[in-house]
């Protein structure tokens, strides 16, 4: 990658919370990856949409609570995140129920934005 | 019988595996991600609410508060702690994990 070049870079992230180590490795490599100043947006589809569910409480699991991190992203410059319309109504969710400011989208529209991308990272 | 689903019911088949299997009046414990089942407005939610007629139905909540979703419990869904769990255990014959 020459000096100066921007790359827009996407992370899916199609995995729940908790239930496996997806989520948590996503953000981490994201938080590492906003020190180069790239173009970066964040997708959440299918069960990925369950990560920003407010209310998060792992007292009772004894696993650390990664959640407001999320809320972190924007200091990084990250605040490009689309959720997926039709899996939040598979969940019974709404924009309402996510812990940061989303922008919802349809799957067909993530998937134009995909066609946009350099580099897509999948979690 | 004991029965335990822990994958998501909208990521892979095992709850459906579950019920399919499952005799009347065995027991179904959710734990992990496959809480989610047992939460209003997700796809499976008429799946386990016809289930529960002839199934008892558990869901652990300390998963489901982790996850944001101890205010969503499905009616006719059982919360227990890791001490109901093992109490379940103990009760029934044997297990079968669903993994």
């Amino acid at each position: 990658m020459g000096e100066g070049t921007v790359k827009k870079i996407m992370y899916v992230n199609r995995k729940a919370p908790y239930g496996t180590i997806y989520a948590l490795e996503s953000l981490e490599v994201v938080l590492i990856a906003a020190a180069f100043d790239q173009d970066v947006s964040l997708v959440f589809m299918d069960d990925g949409v369950y990560q920003l569910k407010k209310g998060h409480q792992t007292k009772g699991i004894e696993v650390k609570n990664f959640q407001p991190t999320y809320r972190a992203l924007d200091d990084y410059d990250v605040n490009k995140l689309y959720v997926e319309k039709e899996a939040l109504e598979a969940r019974g969710l709404s924009e309402a129920d996510m812990c940061v400011p989303v922008e919802v989208k349809s799957a067909a529209e993530i998937g134009k934005l995909m066609e946009e991308q350099d580099v897509l990272l999948s979690f | 019988m004991l029965h335990i689903v822990n994958k998501s019911p909208l990521e892979r088949n095992t709850l459906d595996s579950c019920l399919a299997a499952a005799q009347s009046g065995a027991a179904v414990l959710l734990i992990e991600d496959g809480v989610y089942a047992a939460t209003r407005g997700n796809a499976a939610e008429s799946k386990l609410r016809s289930a529960s007629e002839r199934l008892e139905i558990y869901v652990l909540a300390p998963d489901l508060e982790a996850r944001g979703m101890g205010a969503s419990l499905t009616e006719g869904v059982k919360p227990v702690d890791y001490a109901g769990f093992v109490d379940l255990v103990v009760k029934h014959k044997n297990c079968q994990s669903w993994l």
